[in-house]
């Protein structure tokens, strides 16, 4: 199987600071990989630097073809961000959020098509389509962070934390949908997580970072079994 | 009667200047003071094109704001690296540096003096010399501004300003180039702010550089915060206000001068009380 996305070699970071050293991974299409790792191994930065939001050494390659990535080429090549802290626009309604999201379609009337779509498939997010996006509970507000993402269609979501900041049953209930949209819309999903019990049975494959290396990578199931996270975490890596 | 249509007048030509800018302070929340400095292209621009050239009040009004509208694009483009404070002690520089040059491009803006004998608008014959006449003009003048910047807060491209306005950065996670969308408010807010200028150039019929200073783009402000930041409706609110309630001064009996500097005071203190205890404004939904 050909990879969807594949890094060889990816070092980047803020200015003259590298935070992640030499990253090599990829992920198949239709697949749930997870990048786990104690604060500041530099999770979120990898997902950045995938997005074209910072630059980077080293190659990218999607679908097989090399790619410097811009936020604006990226998404429309099928990739979206859905960015830590939900970062909603909290002023406009939860319709118009998802409006936003699709901008890249240039096409008003199927922006609005797709949005009332992501609305029947998130009843929650309809009952509240009028509302102001700031007025939502966190959970709800993650939730329309994720279908503000779905509004390209990608065939690759980037979650960043997604469940920060939430409640336990929220937390099963963000995660159940994140599999949902897996299962039935196949998009890959590459995942920056620290709920790693609720995270790891739904995973495909996950890479676990120390000091902006990677320092394993294996299947869900084999982690879980092993000490590597305990190890990672507790600073013995 | 006369005295009811120059207050009419007035509050016409600063809601339109109020609504114009507040489509850039408050629809893409740009701090800008550079707003005076449009007011007063536009008034040069009414200006010269009726003294120089003898050319009517529809070209004027149609030429003052592209004039306006490409030095905003040509500005704007510099600015655009800049944001918040920056973007906002930019403005201010662009302010001065306007000032600085019809005060002193004598030749062609009567530098000091000033730029006098401005006829009054004039169109197929028809002057617009009675008070009443005019009032008419201003508030067609304004209702097409109410128009337009409704229409562009309905807008998509209004939706996106607002997005801009909150959160910048996760905007271009959807492929928004924003620059482009800030330099079209900026470009936009500024050829409508220059039609308050014309207006003002022909009503008074006499303008210099001392009408276009950073207290013009600070009366501005103030009345946007006041009416409520972002709303078109508290845009026209804060101008009726503060050209209204400021006038009633005159009849308490302050001599002219203490007066004109009592309003400096008011607008001032009226800035810090706002911020202090309703930042939202009177009609307003979002703060500064």
């Amino acid at each position: 199987m050909k990879p969807l996305l594949e890094l060889k070699n990816i070092s980047a970071g803020y200015g003259e600071q590298k935070i992640i050293h030499d990253i090599s991974l990829f992920i198949n299409g239709g697949e749930i990989v997870a990048l786990m790792g104690p604060n500041g191994a530099g999770k979120s930065t990898i997902l950045k630097a995938i997005f074209g939001l910072i630059s980077h050494t080293g190659a990218l390659f999607y679908q097989e073809e090399k790619i410097i990535p811009t936020p604006s080429q990226i998404v429309k090549m099928g990739v979206a961000f859905v960015p830590q802290g939900r970062r909603v626009f909290n002023n406009l309604t939860v319709e118009e959020n998802l409006e936003i999201g699709g901008f890249s379609l240039n096409d008003e009337e199927e922006c609005r098509r797709r949005a009332k779509h992501l609305m029947h498939l998130f009843p929650a997010l309809h009952a509240k389509k009028d509302a102001y996006a700031g007025t939502l509970s966190g959970g709800q507000q993650q939730l329309l962070s994720i279908a503000r993402g779905l509004m390209m269609q990608p065939k690759l979501l980037l979650l960043d934390e997604p469940t920060l900041g939430l409640s336990p049953k929220v937390v099963k209930e963000i995660f159940q949908t994140i599999k949902d949209i897996n299962k039935n819309q196949k998009t890959a999903i590459l995942i920056v997580e620290h709920n790693l019990h609720s995270l790891l049975p739904i995973t495909d494959r996950a890479y676990v970072l120390a000091h902006g290396k990677i320092v394993v990578s294996d299947t869900g199931p084999n982690i879980a079994k092993s000490d590597i996270l305990e190890r990672v975490f507790m600073g013995k890596i | 009667m006369e005295y009811i249509f120059h207050i009419l007048i007035l509050v016409s030509i600063y809601g339109i200047l109020a609504l114009a800018q507040n489509l850039v302070m408050g629809g893409a929340g740009l701090l800008t003071i550079a707003g005076a400095a449009f007011y007063g292209i536009g008034a040069y621009a009414a200006a010269i094109l009726a003294t120089k050239f003898g050319f009517n009040i529809f070209t004027t009004l149609i030429i003052a704001p592209l004039v306006a509208g490409l030095i905003a694009l040509m500005v704007g483009s510099t600015f655009a690296r800049f944001r918040d404070d920056y973007f906002m002690l930019a403005t201010l520089g662009f302010l001065m540096i306007f000032n600085t040059v019809v005060r002193n491009w004598e030749s062609f803006t009567g530098g000091s003096y000033g730029i006098a004998g401005i006829p009054k608008p004039h169109v197929f014959g028809f002057v617009f010399d009675t008070p009443l006449s005019f009032v008419f003009l201003a508030v067609v003048v304004l209702l097409i501004v109410t128009a337009i910047t409704y229409f562009i807060s309905r807008s998509s491209f209004g939706r996106v300003l607002n997005a801009i306005r909150e959160d910048e950065d996760a905007l271009a996670i959807f492929g928004y180039k924003t620059s482009t969308y800030k330099l079209m408010a900026f470009s936009i807010g500024a050829a409508l702010t220059a039609w308050g200028g014309v207006l003002f150039a022909s009503y008074l019929t006499f303008i210099d550089s001392r009408l276009f200073t950073v207290n013009e783009s600070i009366l501005l402000w103030a009345m946007i915060i006041l009416g409520g930041i972002a709303r078109n409706r508290g845009a026209l609110l804060g101008a009726f206000l503060l050209i209204t309630v400021p006038e009633a001064l005159r009849f308490i009996g302050f001599p002219v001068d203490f007066a004109a500097l009592l309003r400096q005071c008011i607008y001032g203190l009226l800035l810090v009380f706002l911020m202090l205890y309703r930042p939202k404004g009177i009609l307003g939904k979002y703060k500064l």
